[in-house]
This record gives C-alpha cells, sequence and structure tokens, in this order.
C-alpha cells in the first residue's frame, strides 16, 4: 500500500516538528542528535499505534496545531496536555484513538507540561537523513524540508490503514508521569564538578531554579542563585564534547541545561542529568521550577533498567 | 601538554569523557586523532557517539549495553597499544575566499584594529596552514588554529543576528567558517563558496578533525562561477 496522505494541517502552532528518536553517530561533523526531547512520550505514543517505538511523530511546543485527517487514521497523543479535542470534543489522552476522515484535531490550550506528541499509525514519510527523520531547525535538514510545520503541509504515513486495529490501546493510568511545576531532577555530579567549591555545589542542590523565557530545544536556561567556580579559573575551558543532560555554568554563573541541538560546549559542567530523567527536560517549560537531587551511578543505572523494563512490558 | 595518564571523566551515567592533555596544542590534538581514528576502525560496543575535540574524545554510550568502567578499561588498553606510525598523514584542504566588501564586512575594522591594511590581513591570514581541531557550534563548522599572533583579534562587541553561510571569520587565536547561515560574534573577513556541511553527501562535512587547511584569495568573479 506504501505511502498515503493521512493529514493536512490547518494551522501550525509556533512550534511544531517531525522528530524520531534522533540522530546519532555524527558528532564528529558537528551534527547534533535533535530527536524528541521527551523520548518517553515518543515511544509509548508510538506504541499506543503500533508503530515501533523509535518512529517519528510530531513534537507540538504549548500550543497545538489544527489538523484535519483526510483518511482513517490512527492516532494517540502523550506527553504534555494541551488539551487535545476531535470536532470539539475532549479527547483522552495515552490512548490510541481513530480520526474519520474529515475529523478535525485541535488543542484548546496547556493545562500541563511543555511537549506533546502526536503519533500517527504508519509513522510520517520522511526521508532518513543520516539514519534519522528528526528535523534539525538550526542546519534547515531533516523532517519536512527542515523547518516547522506550516499551513497547508500535508502529512503521508506508510499503510495506515494496517495500523488501524490497534484503536483502544491506552497505557494503565498509574504509568502516565505527571508533569508538576516544581520538578525534581536526578543528576549525577560531574564532568567539572572539581571546579566548583563544596559550598557552591551545596547552593546547587539546594536550590529551586527557575526555567526562564530564552529557553529552546538546544538548551533550558535557569534562574536562580549564582553558581561560582573555584576563584583562580578562567571564565570558559577547552571547548568538549558535551551530551543532552549536562548542566553548564557560564559566566553569568547561572545553569543551561543542554538539550539536543549541539555537540560541544565551553563551559565548565557541574552535574548531568540521569537518562532515565531527560525525557523530564523536554516537558519544563517557563516559569516552572527545577530540584537537583544528586544521586550514586547505581542508582542512576535502576531507574534506566526500570524505565526500560516498563516500556518493554508494553502492549 | 600530553597528560603521562589520561583523565577519565564521568558525565552522567552515559558518556566518559577522556581527556588526553591540557591545552590547545597540535600535538595533543594530534594524540586525539589517533585516539579516535582507533576506536573508529574498531568500534567500542554500546557506544553510539564518538566526538573528539581539542584535547578530549567524548564517548556517548547506551548505559543498557556497556558501563563506564568496562569503557574506561578498553580505552585504557587502545590508548596502550596505540601505534602512531599506522596513521594516515591528515589530509590537506584549500579553501578559496573572497575577502572582504560585503563577503567580509570586518575585514576593514580587523586591519585598523592591528594597525595594518587590509591587504596585509589578507596575505597573513592566507599564508598559514591551520590545523583543524575539531568541528562544532554547528554542523560542519571548523575550529582552525593557530592564527598568526599579529592576526589575533577580539571578538565582535556585539554579534551579528545573521552570518551568512561559508563566512570566513576569526576570533582570539582562531578562524573558523559559518557552515550554514547563524548568528554569531567572530570577526567576518571574507567568504568561501565551498560548502561546508551538505547533509545529502558522504562525509556531510567538507572538513574532519585533524585536516590542514589553507586559504587562497579568489575575486567576486571567480566565486560566482565556482565549481562546488
Amino acid at each position: 500500500m506504501g505511502s498515503v496522505e493521512t493529514l493536512k494541517i490547518l494551522a501550525p502552532g509556533p512550534l511544531t516538528t517531525v522528530q524520531d528518536r534522533g540522530r546519532f553517530g555524527f558528532g564528529q561533523y558537528g551534527v547534533p542528535p535533535s530527536g524528541a526531547l521527551d523520548s518517553f512520550s515518543l515511544r509509548v505514543g508510538n506504541l499506543l499505534v503500533g508503530n515501533k517505538e523509535h518512529e517519528a511523530s510530531l513534537e507540538i511546543t504549548v500550543i497545538g496545531p489544527k489538523i484535519v485527517a483526510l483518511i482513517d487514521t490512527l492516532i494517540a497523543i502523550t506527553g504534555a496536555d494541551l488539551q487535545p479535542n476531535v470536532n470539539e470534543t475532549p479527547l483522552e489522552m495515552w490512548r490510541s484513538h481513530l480520526l474519520k476522515k474529515g475529523d478535525v484535531l485541535s488543542f484548546k490550550g496547556p493545562r500541563s507540561g511543555c511537549r506533546t506528541y502526536l503519533a500517527i499509525g504508519g509513522g510520517i514519510s520522511v526521508q532518513n537523513i543520516m539514519g534519522s527523520k528528526s528535523t534539525n531547525l538550526a542546519a534547515q535538514f531533516g523532517g519536512l524540508e527542515g523547518r516547522p510545520l506550516r499551513k497547508g503541509d500535508i502529512i503521508s504515513s506508510d499503510s495506515p490503514a494496517r495500523h488501524l486495529k490497534a484503536v483502544g490501546r491506552s497505557l494503565d493510568k498509574a504509568l502516565i508521569p505527571s508533569y508538576t511545576k516544581d520538578q525534581d531532577i536526578r543528576v549525577i555530579s560531574g564532568p567539572q564538578d572539581d571546579h566548583f567549591s563544596a559550598e557552591a555545589k551545596e547552593i546547587f542542590f539546594g536550590s529551586p531554579f527557575r526555567v526562564t523565557p530564552q529557553s529552546d530545544r538546544t538548551g533550558i536556561r535557569l534562574e536562580g542563585p549564582q553558581i561560582e567556580a573555584k576563584k583562580n579559573l578562567k571564565e570558559s575551558i577547552i571547548s568538549e564534547g558535551v551530551v543532552p543532560g549536562t548542566i553548564q555554568i557560564p559566566g553569568d554563573a547561572q545553569p543551561i541545561i543542554i538539550l539536543g541541538e549541539t555537540v560541544t560546549g565551553g563551559y565548565r559542567k557541574v552535574a548531568t542529568v540521569i537518562s532515565a530523567d531527560l525525557p523530564l527536560l523536554g516537558q519544563l517549560k517557563p516559569g516552572d521550577t527545577v530540584n537537583f537531587l544528586k544521586v550514586s551511578m547505581d542508582e542512576a543505572y535502576q531507574a534506566i533498567r526500570k524505565m526500560e523494563n516498563m516500556v518493554a512490558g508494553l502492549f | 601538554m600530553l597528560y603521562t595518564n589520561p583523565q577519565y571523566r564521568i558525565m552522567g551515567d552515559r558518556a566518559l569523557l577522556v581527556e588526553l592533555g591540557d591545552e590547545v596544542d597540535p600535538g595533543v590534538s594530534n594524540r586525539v586523532r589517533e585516539l579516535f581514528v582507533a576506536i573508529k576502525a574498531d568500534p567500542l560496543e554500546g557506544v553510539l557517539e564518538t566526538t573528539p575535540s581539542y584535547r578530549s574524545l567524548l564517548l556517548i554510550f547506551d548505559p543498557l549495553e556497556t558501563t563506564l568502567s568496562l569503557l574506561q578499561n578498553r580505552v585504557q588498553q587502545i590508548l596502550q597499544t596505540l601505534d602512531p606510525s599506522q596513521l594516515c598523514d591528515p589530509r590537506r584542504v584549500e579553501i578559496p575566499v573572497v575577502y572582504g566588501r560585503e563577503y567580509g564586512p570586518d575585514l576593514e575594522w580587523v586591519a585598523g584594529y592591528h594597525g595594518i591594511t587590509p591587504d596585509e590581513v589578507i596575505r597573513l591570514h592566507a599564508a598559514h596552514t591551520y590545523h583543524v581541531y575539531m568541528i562544532g557550534f554547528m554542523p560542519g563548522f571548523p575550529y582552525l588554529g593557530e592564527l598568526p599572533e599579529s592576526l589575533i583579534t577580539p571578538r565582535r562587541e556585539t554579534p551579528r543576528t545573521v552570518v551568512p553561510r561559508g563566512s570566513v571569520a576569526l576570533a582570539q587565536g582562531q578562524t573558523g567558517i559559518y557552515s550554514t547561515q547563524s548568528p554569531g560574534g567572530w570577526q567576518v573577513i571574507g567568504r568561501t563558496p565551498l560548502a561546508l556541511f551538505d547533509p545529502g553527501k558522504w562525509p556531510p562535512a567538507l572538513l574532519e578533525m585533524g585536516d590542514r587547511v589553507k586559504f587562497f584569495a579568489i575575486d567576486e568573479e571567480e566565486m560566482v562561477s565556482w565549481d562546488q
């Protein structure tokens, strides 16, 4: 049956992009991972509509788009609660639904979280570039012509009819994450925690930080108490590779959590978010507060295993 | 200089930073390249990403497939058996540049800052062979060093909101090429018609870490007709 037109964008929302798990293995060329910032919601959404868990979905930021179904299509909405509606009737999240041809999906507005994911049975038919369908906005490639969605864009999916039988699948309510405005994030110290005094680290681990509006897919900028590096040190370090979740402290002593759009950085990093909590970073929005909790490597591995076992046991 | 023993830094539960020296230096950079090439030739199990930079190599791995201690042991073994004589010579790449005017809006300022003529800036910039220390900041952007001392220039006080793709620029002791259009604070002295990054090609970037780069001046007509 091949690729079939499934959805048409009537209004795009301010930032809606095609994202899958991300682009790996090209850091040597300066190519960042991109990808869904909340990978948990991406994966669960795909499983709900019978896709492979790392298939591309639409990542919708804070304000939802308006979309019409061109054909009967299975969808699921996960992640931030932006109050999805179909033909003006509220739509349950974390469950797969059949959109009938002509149905209109819209969103009433944000209630919790920052990014919502629209998974489509059959995924999104766009070119794989360097092993991924993810949109790289800065270098303008991947996804739909390397750009956010526009009015009139048409999404095509691979054999959507084959996915209709997954209708009604839902995630156990106990497993649905809650996104609070005061979020604990678990971290491991390092890689440059030795550049900070014991006192500075105490402040870092003991204080709430507020997410500022200058946050985007590259990084979450925080404001809070100053985290000063030890005196005699230069403002920056020699640039080095970074991984999403590293928390850098630039000259203004205010933390930035690196997300998915950069591979190198020249600021010292006090701590790094554990893998199991990375999806939560994608749901932080301006005004939310973050508390950093220091955990051991063992705890980090237990947390990621627990999450992977949970996802592996779904459906 | 090179450390006698590498310093391993932990970057969360899925990345290991292997730091090989304490400065920006061709010797340290060559060592990073040796380790990078060895790991690329014989990939480590569970490693998703190997990112070389000035003095370190970052290994990002799947924490379900390998562990920090396992990786660190493997890297230590590789370092002990590295044979630099097996390494290919770095590539030499020549890059055409139209210097000055709208292509290099900061050329005059850079010349004034150093009290020399724009032609002298061009001559100095193009006379030198540069070492590619790292590709970063944006896909395909090369960090090239060292600039001759007489060209060491501070960044612009006010960064530009738009620096065109291909812009050849300098900041402090380094020169670089904007591989895609972006905001930026480096002093722009020229532009190359070459594509530094093309996601549809393999490899996607024109340059890689360890390459040697030399610039040469072309005029506007040559730029327009340059065969990419």
